[in-house]
Protein backbone atom coordinates (compact mmCIF):
# COMPACT_ATOMS: atom_id res chain seq x y z
CA UNK A 1 0.00 0.00 0.00
CA UNK A 2 1.58 3.36 -0.77
CA UNK A 3 0.67 6.34 1.40
CA UNK A 4 -1.01 9.20 0.70
CA UNK A 5 1.06 11.76 1.59
CA UNK A 6 4.87 11.54 2.21
CA UNK A 7 6.10 14.65 4.67
CA UNK A 8 9.64 14.61 4.87
CA UNK A 9 11.90 17.24 7.33
CA UNK A 10 9.18 19.65 7.21
CA UNK A 11 10.15 22.58 10.06
CA UNK A 12 8.62 25.78 10.62
CA UNK A 13 11.20 28.69 12.12
CA UNK A 14 9.48 32.28 13.84
CA UNK A 15 12.33 34.75 13.49
CA UNK A 16 15.71 35.14 11.68
CA UNK A 17 17.11 32.21 13.07
CA UNK A 18 21.24 31.48 12.54
CA UNK A 19 23.24 28.39 12.23
CA UNK A 20 23.01 26.80 15.66
CA UNK A 21 19.23 27.26 15.98
CA UNK A 22 18.68 23.41 14.87
CA UNK A 23 21.79 21.94 16.97
CA UNK A 24 20.75 24.27 20.25
CA UNK A 25 17.31 23.37 20.16
CA UNK A 26 14.93 20.12 20.76
CA UNK A 27 14.39 17.46 23.31
CA UNK A 28 18.01 17.44 24.58
CA UNK A 29 18.43 21.15 25.16
CA UNK A 30 15.04 21.49 26.52
CA UNK A 31 14.01 23.99 24.92
CA UNK A 32 12.56 25.09 21.21
CA UNK A 33 14.24 28.47 21.51
CA UNK A 34 17.73 29.09 19.86
CA UNK A 35 19.52 30.92 22.97
CA UNK A 36 22.01 32.54 19.72
CA UNK A 37 19.81 34.24 18.00
CA UNK A 38 16.60 33.71 19.93
CA UNK A 39 14.46 31.94 17.31
CA UNK A 40 11.96 29.26 17.80
CA UNK A 41 11.87 25.98 16.22
CA UNK A 42 8.30 25.51 16.63
CA UNK A 43 8.84 22.83 14.52
CA UNK A 44 11.80 20.93 12.85
CA UNK A 45 13.40 18.10 10.85
CA UNK A 46 9.46 16.01 10.74
CA UNK A 47 9.20 13.00 8.69
CA UNK A 48 6.05 10.68 8.14
CA UNK A 49 4.08 8.75 5.77
CA UNK A 50 0.16 8.73 6.31
CA UNK A 51 -1.73 5.53 4.88
CA UNK A 52 -4.80 5.35 3.07
CA UNK A 53 -8.14 4.94 5.83
CA UNK A 54 -5.14 5.26 8.57
CA UNK A 55 -5.11 7.16 11.65
CA UNK A 56 -1.99 8.78 12.99
CA UNK A 57 -1.59 9.98 16.68
CA UNK A 58 0.43 13.10 17.45
CA UNK A 59 1.18 13.53 20.96
CA UNK A 60 2.56 16.01 23.17
CA UNK A 61 2.07 18.27 25.59
CA UNK A 62 1.67 21.87 24.54
CA UNK A 63 4.17 23.75 22.61
CA UNK A 64 5.40 20.51 21.36
CA UNK A 65 5.27 21.51 17.78
CA UNK A 66 1.98 19.37 17.24
CA UNK A 67 -0.32 22.24 16.01
CA UNK A 68 2.18 23.78 14.14
CA UNK A 69 2.48 20.95 11.85
CA UNK A 70 -1.08 20.60 11.38
CA UNK A 71 -1.26 24.44 10.39
CA UNK A 72 1.74 23.59 7.62
CA UNK A 73 0.23 20.58 6.38
CA UNK A 74 -3.23 22.69 5.84
CA UNK A 75 -1.34 25.62 4.52
CA UNK A 76 -2.20 28.13 7.24
CA UNK A 77 1.54 28.89 7.80
CA UNK A 78 4.30 28.60 5.13
CA UNK A 79 6.70 25.82 6.74
CA UNK A 80 10.63 27.39 6.01
CA UNK A 81 11.94 23.87 5.13
CA UNK A 82 10.20 20.29 3.95
CA UNK A 83 8.52 18.64 0.96
CA UNK A 84 4.94 17.66 1.13
CA UNK A 85 3.97 15.35 -1.55
CA UNK A 86 0.54 13.68 -2.83
CA UNK A 87 -0.03 10.52 -3.87
CA UNK A 88 -1.41 10.80 -7.52
CA UNK A 89 -5.49 10.85 -6.85
CA UNK A 90 -9.07 10.82 -8.77
CA UNK A 91 -9.56 13.87 -7.04
CA UNK A 92 -6.60 15.54 -8.74
CA UNK A 93 -7.14 14.78 -11.78
CA UNK A 94 -8.17 17.72 -12.91
CA UNK A 95 -5.17 19.79 -11.59
CA UNK A 96 -2.43 17.71 -13.30
CA UNK A 97 0.12 20.59 -13.28
CA UNK A 98 0.83 19.36 -10.00
CA UNK A 99 2.41 16.28 -11.05
CA UNK A 100 5.09 15.73 -13.64
CA UNK A 101 4.57 12.98 -16.40
CA UNK A 102 4.57 9.03 -15.12
CA UNK A 103 5.27 10.57 -11.38
CA UNK A 104 3.37 8.46 -8.82
CA UNK A 105 3.54 11.86 -6.54
CA UNK A 106 2.89 15.56 -6.67
CA UNK A 107 5.77 17.62 -6.89
CA UNK A 108 6.54 19.72 -3.24
CA UNK A 109 3.10 20.98 -2.46
CA UNK A 110 5.34 23.75 -0.27
CA UNK A 111 6.53 25.35 -3.30
CA UNK A 112 2.76 25.79 -4.77
CA UNK A 113 1.18 29.53 -5.09
CA UNK A 114 -1.45 30.12 -2.69
CA UNK A 115 -4.10 29.79 -5.16
CA UNK A 116 -2.69 26.32 -5.72
CA UNK A 117 -2.37 25.53 -2.08
CA UNK A 118 -6.43 26.36 -1.64
CA UNK A 119 -7.53 24.07 -4.55
CA UNK A 120 -5.48 21.01 -2.75
CA UNK A 121 -7.33 22.08 0.22
CA UNK A 122 -10.35 22.21 -1.48
CA UNK A 123 -10.27 18.76 -2.93
CA UNK A 124 -8.36 16.99 -0.16
CA UNK A 125 -8.17 18.12 3.02
CA UNK A 126 -10.88 18.71 5.92
CA UNK A 127 -10.13 20.61 9.25
CA UNK A 128 -11.64 20.39 12.98
CA UNK A 129 -9.78 22.45 15.02
CA UNK A 130 -10.63 22.90 19.00
CA UNK A 131 -11.92 25.96 19.15
CA UNK A 132 -15.28 26.26 16.77
CA UNK A 133 -14.93 29.41 16.51
CA UNK A 134 -11.86 28.92 14.22
CA UNK A 135 -13.78 26.59 12.22
CA UNK A 136 -17.04 27.72 11.51
CA UNK A 137 -19.04 31.44 10.85
CA UNK A 138 -20.56 31.85 14.41
CA UNK A 139 -23.11 34.41 12.69
CA UNK A 140 -23.75 32.23 9.34
CA UNK A 141 -26.46 29.39 10.01
CA UNK A 142 -25.21 26.00 10.47
CA UNK A 143 -26.53 24.85 6.67
CA UNK A 144 -24.44 27.83 5.44
CA UNK A 145 -21.56 26.91 7.08
CA UNK A 146 -21.31 23.76 5.07
CA UNK A 147 -22.52 25.64 2.23
CA UNK A 148 -19.21 27.90 2.35
CA UNK A 149 -17.25 24.97 1.68
CA UNK A 150 -19.28 23.49 -1.08
CA UNK A 151 -19.21 26.23 -2.69
CA UNK A 152 -15.21 26.84 -2.55
CA UNK A 153 -15.42 23.40 -4.20
CA UNK A 154 -17.25 24.23 -6.88
CA UNK A 155 -20.44 23.58 -6.00
CA UNK A 156 -23.18 25.60 -7.60
CA UNK A 157 -26.94 24.11 -7.60
CA UNK A 158 -28.49 25.50 -4.59
CA UNK A 159 -30.91 23.18 -4.35
CA UNK A 160 -28.12 20.32 -4.37
CA UNK A 161 -25.67 22.90 -1.86
CA UNK A 162 -28.88 22.56 0.60
CA UNK A 163 -29.81 19.17 0.21
CA UNK A 164 -26.01 17.62 0.53
CA UNK A 165 -25.87 20.02 3.64
CA UNK A 166 -28.86 18.63 5.19
CA UNK A 167 -27.68 15.01 4.87
CA UNK A 168 -24.29 16.04 5.92
CA UNK A 169 -25.87 17.41 9.54
CA UNK A 170 -27.92 14.95 10.04
CA UNK A 171 -24.97 12.14 9.79
CA UNK A 172 -23.43 14.40 12.52
CA UNK A 173 -26.63 14.38 14.51
CA UNK A 174 -27.74 17.97 13.88
CA UNK A 175 -31.24 18.51 13.63
CA UNK A 176 -32.54 19.30 10.64
CA UNK A 177 -34.93 21.58 12.11
CA UNK A 178 -32.19 23.62 13.15
CA UNK A 179 -29.55 24.09 9.94
CA UNK A 180 -31.22 27.48 9.60
CA UNK A 181 -30.00 28.51 12.79
CA UNK A 182 -25.90 30.15 13.66
CA UNK A 183 -24.04 27.74 15.64
CA UNK A 184 -23.30 30.11 18.20
CA UNK A 185 -26.89 29.34 19.57
CA UNK A 186 -25.56 25.39 19.62
CA UNK A 187 -23.60 23.41 22.67
CA UNK A 188 -19.59 22.80 22.54
CA UNK A 189 -20.87 19.21 21.22
CA UNK A 190 -22.89 20.73 18.91
CA UNK A 191 -20.55 23.25 17.25
CA UNK A 192 -17.90 20.07 16.96
CA UNK A 193 -20.28 18.23 14.67
CA UNK A 194 -21.10 21.24 12.84
CA UNK A 195 -17.32 21.69 12.32
CA UNK A 196 -17.14 17.46 11.36
CA UNK A 197 -20.10 18.13 8.36
CA UNK A 198 -18.17 21.11 6.93
CA UNK A 199 -15.15 19.28 6.74
CA UNK A 200 -16.38 15.89 5.41
CA UNK A 201 -18.37 18.44 2.47
CA UNK A 202 -15.75 18.10 -0.11
CA UNK A 203 -15.26 14.07 0.78
CA UNK A 204 -11.86 14.84 1.81
CA UNK A 205 -9.02 12.14 1.97
CA UNK A 206 -7.08 13.60 4.68
CA UNK A 207 -8.86 15.13 7.70
CA UNK A 208 -7.40 16.98 10.47
CA UNK A 209 -8.64 16.36 13.73
CA UNK A 210 -6.73 19.56 16.22
CA UNK A 211 -7.88 18.77 19.80
CA UNK A 212 -11.36 18.00 18.70
CA UNK A 213 -12.41 16.54 22.19
CA UNK A 214 -10.60 18.49 24.48
CA UNK A 215 -13.08 20.96 26.67
CA UNK A 216 -16.12 18.95 26.43
CA UNK A 217 -17.80 16.72 28.74
CA UNK A 218 -16.64 13.39 28.91
CA UNK A 219 -20.44 11.70 27.63
CA UNK A 220 -20.08 14.45 24.96
CA UNK A 221 -16.77 14.06 24.35
CA UNK A 222 -17.54 9.87 23.47
CA UNK A 223 -20.12 11.06 21.20
CA UNK A 224 -17.77 13.04 18.79
CA UNK A 225 -15.39 10.27 19.20
CA UNK A 226 -17.88 7.51 18.45
CA UNK A 227 -18.97 9.59 15.41
CA UNK A 228 -15.81 10.32 14.21
CA UNK A 229 -14.94 6.42 14.26
CA UNK A 230 -17.86 5.60 12.13
CA UNK A 231 -17.00 8.17 9.75
CA UNK A 232 -13.28 7.10 9.47
CA UNK A 233 -14.81 3.62 7.84
CA UNK A 234 -17.69 5.17 6.17
CA UNK A 235 -15.70 8.00 4.14
CA UNK A 236 -11.89 6.26 3.96
CA UNK A 237 -10.80 9.03 5.37
CA UNK A 238 -6.90 9.03 6.57
CA UNK A 239 -7.06 10.74 10.02
CA UNK A 240 -4.14 12.81 11.53
CA UNK A 241 -5.36 13.00 15.33
CA UNK A 242 -3.35 15.89 17.38
CA UNK A 243 -4.37 15.28 20.70
CA UNK A 244 -2.51 15.76 24.25
CA UNK A 245 -5.25 12.96 25.66
CA UNK A 246 -3.64 9.27 25.36
CA UNK A 247 -7.10 8.15 25.61
CA UNK A 248 -8.20 9.34 22.25
CA UNK A 249 -5.03 8.50 21.15
CA UNK A 250 -5.28 5.13 22.04
CA UNK A 251 -9.03 4.81 20.86
CA UNK A 252 -8.05 6.49 17.75
CA UNK A 253 -5.32 5.51 15.98
CA UNK A 254 -3.33 3.06 14.53
CA UNK A 255 0.56 4.64 14.77
CA UNK A 256 1.22 7.19 16.76
CA UNK A 257 4.06 9.76 17.17
CA UNK A 258 5.63 11.74 20.26
CA UNK A 259 6.13 15.18 20.08
CA UNK A 260 8.52 17.29 22.47
CA UNK A 261 9.98 20.71 21.91
CA UNK A 262 9.06 20.85 18.22
CA UNK A 263 10.88 17.26 17.82
CA UNK A 264 9.42 13.90 16.91
CA UNK A 265 10.99 11.91 19.85
CA UNK A 266 9.40 8.50 18.95
CA UNK A 267 7.08 6.64 16.43
CA UNK A 268 5.53 3.40 16.67
CA UNK A 269 2.32 1.19 16.61
CA UNK A 270 0.30 3.11 19.36
CA UNK A 271 -0.01 -0.05 21.52
CA UNK A 272 3.77 0.01 21.61
CA UNK A 273 3.97 3.76 22.72
CA UNK A 274 1.72 3.28 25.17
CA UNK A 275 2.92 -0.17 26.50
CA UNK A 276 6.86 0.11 25.64
CA UNK A 277 7.74 3.73 25.62
CA UNK A 278 11.37 4.00 24.81
CA UNK A 279 11.75 8.22 25.36
CA UNK A 280 12.18 9.69 28.80
CA UNK A 281 9.70 12.33 27.75
CA UNK A 282 7.29 9.31 26.69
CA UNK A 283 7.70 6.95 29.68
CA UNK A 284 6.67 10.62 31.65
CA UNK A 285 3.48 11.23 29.53
CA UNK A 286 2.17 7.61 29.90
CA UNK A 287 3.22 7.60 33.68
CA UNK A 288 1.66 10.70 34.47
CA UNK A 289 -2.13 9.23 32.86
CA UNK A 290 -4.61 9.33 35.54
CA UNK B 1 6.16 -21.05 10.52
CA UNK B 2 7.80 -18.59 13.18
CA UNK B 3 11.42 -19.14 14.65
CA UNK B 4 12.47 -17.03 17.80
CA UNK B 5 16.39 -16.64 18.03
CA UNK B 6 17.77 -14.83 21.13
CA UNK B 7 15.26 -12.97 21.82
CA UNK B 8 15.77 -10.79 24.92
CA UNK B 9 13.66 -7.58 26.04
CA UNK B 10 15.10 -5.44 28.69
CA UNK B 11 13.25 -2.45 29.78
CA UNK B 12 15.32 0.65 30.41
CA UNK B 13 13.14 3.08 32.94
CA UNK B 14 14.42 6.62 32.67
CA UNK B 15 11.56 7.64 35.63
CA UNK B 16 14.06 5.36 37.95
CA UNK B 17 17.16 7.13 36.85
CA UNK B 18 17.74 4.90 34.08
CA UNK B 19 17.06 1.66 36.07
CA UNK B 20 17.20 -1.73 33.70
CA UNK B 21 14.66 -4.54 33.89
CA UNK B 22 15.58 -7.74 32.85
CA UNK B 23 12.16 -9.17 31.14
CA UNK B 24 13.86 -12.15 29.15
CA UNK B 25 16.95 -13.35 27.98
CA UNK B 26 18.20 -14.71 25.07
CA UNK B 27 14.73 -16.91 24.46
CA UNK B 28 15.19 -19.20 20.97
CA UNK B 29 12.53 -21.83 19.76
CA UNK B 30 10.91 -22.38 16.74
CA UNK B 31 6.77 -23.52 16.33
CA UNK B 32 6.03 -25.36 13.02
CA UNK B 33 3.24 -24.45 10.65
CA UNK B 34 0.16 -26.01 12.31
CA UNK B 35 1.87 -26.39 15.95
CA UNK B 36 1.07 -25.24 18.95
CA UNK B 37 4.03 -24.65 21.32
CA UNK B 38 2.96 -24.22 25.15
CA UNK B 39 5.61 -21.60 27.47
CA UNK B 40 5.10 -22.46 30.72
CA UNK B 41 7.43 -21.02 33.92
CA UNK B 42 6.81 -19.51 36.88
CA UNK B 43 5.15 -16.24 37.13
CA UNK B 44 7.28 -12.92 36.07
CA UNK B 45 9.35 -15.58 33.90
CA UNK B 46 8.92 -13.45 30.89
CA UNK B 47 6.08 -15.62 29.31
CA UNK B 48 4.01 -12.81 28.15
CA UNK B 49 7.42 -10.42 27.61
CA UNK B 50 7.87 -13.22 24.74
CA UNK B 51 4.10 -13.06 23.51
CA UNK B 52 3.91 -9.37 22.94
CA UNK B 53 7.56 -9.28 21.52
CA UNK B 54 5.97 -11.53 19.05
CA UNK B 55 2.65 -9.13 18.39
CA UNK B 56 5.67 -6.29 18.81
CA UNK B 57 3.17 -4.67 21.66
CA UNK B 58 6.87 -4.47 23.33
CA UNK B 59 10.26 -3.71 21.05
CA UNK B 60 12.68 -6.46 21.36
CA UNK B 61 15.88 -5.12 22.55
CA UNK B 62 17.78 -7.87 20.42
CA UNK B 63 17.05 -11.29 18.34
CA UNK B 64 15.57 -11.91 16.06
CA UNK B 65 11.90 -13.00 15.36
CA UNK B 66 11.55 -14.87 12.04
CA UNK B 67 8.08 -15.20 10.59
CA UNK B 68 6.99 -16.90 7.04
CA UNK B 69 4.23 -14.40 5.90
CA UNK B 70 1.52 -14.95 3.78
CA UNK B 71 1.80 -11.73 2.09
CA UNK B 72 4.94 -11.02 2.61
CA UNK B 73 7.06 -14.08 2.59
CA UNK B 74 9.89 -14.33 5.32
CA UNK B 75 10.15 -11.20 8.01
CA UNK B 76 12.09 -10.33 11.00
CA UNK B 77 9.01 -9.05 13.31
CA UNK B 78 11.40 -7.74 15.66
CA UNK B 79 12.74 -5.20 13.30
CA UNK B 80 9.47 -4.62 10.59
CA UNK B 81 8.23 -1.65 10.00
CA UNK B 82 5.21 -0.60 11.97
CA UNK B 83 3.62 -0.29 8.82
CA UNK B 84 3.91 -4.09 7.96
CA UNK B 85 2.90 -5.06 11.23
CA UNK B 86 -0.20 -3.81 10.97
CA UNK B 87 -0.59 -5.62 7.53
CA UNK B 88 0.27 -8.65 9.84
CA UNK B 89 -2.30 -8.22 12.42
CA UNK B 90 -5.14 -7.38 10.28
CA UNK B 91 -4.05 -10.16 8.04
CA UNK B 92 -2.90 -13.08 9.57
CA UNK B 93 -1.94 -12.86 13.39
CA UNK B 94 -3.90 -12.70 16.14
CA UNK B 95 -3.15 -12.05 20.11
CA UNK B 96 -5.83 -12.75 23.26
CA UNK B 97 -5.14 -11.53 26.16
CA UNK B 98 -6.10 -12.03 29.63
CA UNK B 99 -7.92 -8.83 30.14
CA UNK B 100 -10.54 -7.69 27.08
CA UNK B 101 -9.75 -4.59 26.18
CA UNK B 102 -12.59 -3.22 23.28
CA UNK B 103 -13.37 0.16 22.12
CA UNK B 104 -16.29 1.04 24.28
CA UNK B 105 -20.10 1.57 23.40
CA UNK B 106 -19.67 -1.25 21.17
CA UNK B 107 -21.76 -3.83 21.25
CA UNK B 108 -21.05 -7.85 22.07
CA UNK B 109 -22.13 -8.48 18.93
CA UNK B 110 -20.39 -6.25 16.83
CA UNK B 111 -17.24 -6.32 19.02
CA UNK B 112 -17.18 -10.18 17.76
CA UNK B 113 -18.61 -9.30 14.13
CA UNK B 114 -15.74 -6.34 13.34
CA UNK B 115 -12.80 -8.27 12.32
CA UNK B 116 -15.00 -10.75 10.29
CA UNK B 117 -16.19 -8.01 8.06
CA UNK B 118 -12.81 -6.11 8.04
CA UNK B 119 -10.60 -9.06 7.97
CA UNK B 120 -12.57 -11.77 5.86
CA UNK B 121 -14.66 -9.38 3.50
CA UNK B 122 -17.63 -11.75 4.65
CA UNK B 123 -21.18 -9.92 3.93
CA UNK B 124 -23.01 -8.94 6.72
CA UNK B 125 -25.23 -10.89 7.79
CA UNK B 126 -22.89 -13.95 7.40
CA UNK B 127 -20.37 -12.39 9.98
CA UNK B 128 -23.69 -11.66 11.77
CA UNK B 129 -24.41 -15.60 11.74
CA UNK B 130 -20.74 -16.41 12.63
CA UNK B 131 -20.39 -14.50 15.58
CA UNK B 132 -23.93 -15.06 16.97
CA UNK B 133 -22.84 -18.86 16.63
CA UNK B 134 -19.57 -18.87 18.09
CA UNK B 135 -21.09 -16.17 21.21
CA UNK B 136 -23.99 -19.04 21.67
CA UNK B 137 -21.23 -21.90 21.48
CA UNK B 138 -19.26 -20.15 24.52
CA UNK B 139 -22.46 -19.54 26.12
CA UNK B 140 -22.93 -15.88 25.91
CA UNK B 141 -26.62 -15.43 26.06
CA UNK B 142 -28.93 -13.89 23.31
CA UNK B 143 -30.04 -11.17 25.68
CA UNK B 144 -26.38 -9.84 26.01
CA UNK B 145 -25.66 -9.92 22.31
CA UNK B 146 -26.83 -5.68 21.92
CA UNK B 147 -24.94 -5.25 25.14
CA UNK B 148 -21.67 -3.50 26.01
CA UNK B 149 -19.54 -6.24 27.15
CA UNK B 150 -17.48 -3.36 29.79
CA UNK B 151 -20.18 -4.17 32.21
CA UNK B 152 -20.15 -8.13 31.43
CA UNK B 153 -18.77 -10.41 34.70
CA UNK B 154 -15.00 -11.42 34.32
CA UNK B 155 -15.52 -14.83 32.73
CA UNK B 156 -17.94 -13.24 30.30
CA UNK B 157 -15.50 -10.84 28.81
CA UNK B 158 -12.98 -13.49 28.17
CA UNK B 159 -15.13 -15.37 26.66
CA UNK B 160 -16.01 -12.33 24.13
CA UNK B 161 -12.38 -11.74 24.17
CA UNK B 162 -11.84 -14.88 22.54
CA UNK B 163 -14.63 -15.07 20.77
CA UNK B 164 -13.31 -12.07 18.71
CA UNK B 165 -9.80 -13.45 18.15
CA UNK B 166 -10.91 -16.67 16.63
CA UNK B 167 -13.81 -15.50 14.71
CA UNK B 168 -11.38 -14.37 11.58
CA UNK B 169 -9.41 -17.33 11.70
CA UNK B 170 -6.13 -16.04 11.87
CA UNK B 171 -3.06 -17.85 10.67
CA UNK B 172 -1.03 -17.55 14.21
CA UNK B 173 -2.76 -16.57 17.48
CA UNK B 174 -1.07 -15.91 20.18
CA UNK B 175 -2.97 -16.70 23.47
CA UNK B 176 -1.85 -15.09 27.06
CA UNK B 177 -4.20 -17.78 29.79
CA UNK B 178 -7.47 -17.59 27.78
CA UNK B 179 -8.74 -19.71 30.30
CA UNK B 180 -7.81 -18.15 33.20
CA UNK B 181 -10.92 -17.07 34.80
CA UNK B 182 -13.23 -19.49 33.24
CA UNK B 183 -15.37 -22.97 34.13
CA UNK B 184 -15.12 -26.11 33.57
CA UNK B 185 -17.68 -26.25 31.03
CA UNK B 186 -16.24 -23.23 29.20
CA UNK B 187 -12.50 -24.37 29.22
CA UNK B 188 -13.44 -27.34 27.58
CA UNK B 189 -15.87 -25.10 24.81
CA UNK B 190 -12.62 -22.86 24.35
CA UNK B 191 -10.46 -25.84 23.84
CA UNK B 192 -12.72 -27.31 20.99
CA UNK B 193 -12.38 -23.95 19.14
CA UNK B 194 -9.18 -23.87 19.43
CA UNK B 195 -8.47 -27.72 18.19
CA UNK B 196 -11.14 -26.97 14.99
CA UNK B 197 -8.61 -23.93 14.43
CA UNK B 198 -5.94 -26.08 14.28
CA UNK B 199 -7.50 -28.23 12.05
CA UNK B 200 -8.36 -25.81 9.76
CA UNK B 201 -4.40 -24.66 10.19
CA UNK B 202 -3.78 -22.13 13.13
CA UNK B 203 -0.71 -22.01 14.16
CA UNK B 204 -0.36 -21.28 17.95
CA UNK B 205 1.49 -20.09 20.71
CA UNK B 206 0.09 -20.13 24.18
CA UNK B 207 0.79 -19.64 27.89
CA UNK B 208 -1.61 -21.72 30.15
CA UNK B 209 -1.38 -21.55 33.86
CA UNK B 210 -2.66 -24.77 34.28
CA UNK B 211 0.08 -27.37 33.32
CA UNK B 212 -2.09 -30.69 32.84
CA UNK B 213 -4.15 -28.39 30.49
CA UNK B 214 -1.33 -26.97 28.33
CA UNK B 215 0.21 -30.55 28.13
CA UNK B 216 -3.04 -31.51 26.65
CA UNK B 217 -3.45 -29.15 23.93
CA UNK B 218 -0.02 -27.96 23.12
CA UNK B 219 2.26 -30.58 21.10
CA UNK B 220 5.78 -28.86 22.68
CA UNK B 221 6.33 -26.90 25.34
CA UNK B 222 8.91 -24.36 26.07
CA UNK B 223 9.79 -23.54 29.45
CA UNK B 224 11.05 -19.54 29.84
CA UNK B 225 13.34 -19.17 32.93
Amino acid sequence: MQPVIKVRGLAKRFGAGCDRCASSTGPEAETNQCPHCGAVLACNDVSFDLFPNEALGIVGESGSGKSTLVRLLHFEWDACAGTVELARTPQLAHLPEFFTEGEAYSRNLLGLSQFQKRQVRNALMGIVYQNPYLGLRMQVSAGGNVAERLLGAGWRNIAAIRSRAAELLARTEIPVARMDEPPRNFSGGMQQRVQIAKALSNKPLILFLDEVTTGLDLSVQARVLDLIRSLREEFQLSLLVVSHDLGVINLLCHRTMVMKYGRVVEAGLTDQILQDPQHRYTQLLVASQL
Amino acid sequence: MISVDKLTKEFTLHILDGKRIDACREISFEVPAGGFLGLSGPSGAGKSTVLKCIYRTYLPSSGAIRYDSAQLGRVDLATLSDREVLDIRNKEMGYVSQFLKVIPRVSALDVVMEPILTRNGTTRAAARDRAAHLLERLRIPSRLFDAYPATFSGGEQQRINIARAVSWRPRLLLLDEPTASLDKGSVQVVLDILQELRQEGTTMIGIFHDTELMESVADQVFRVS
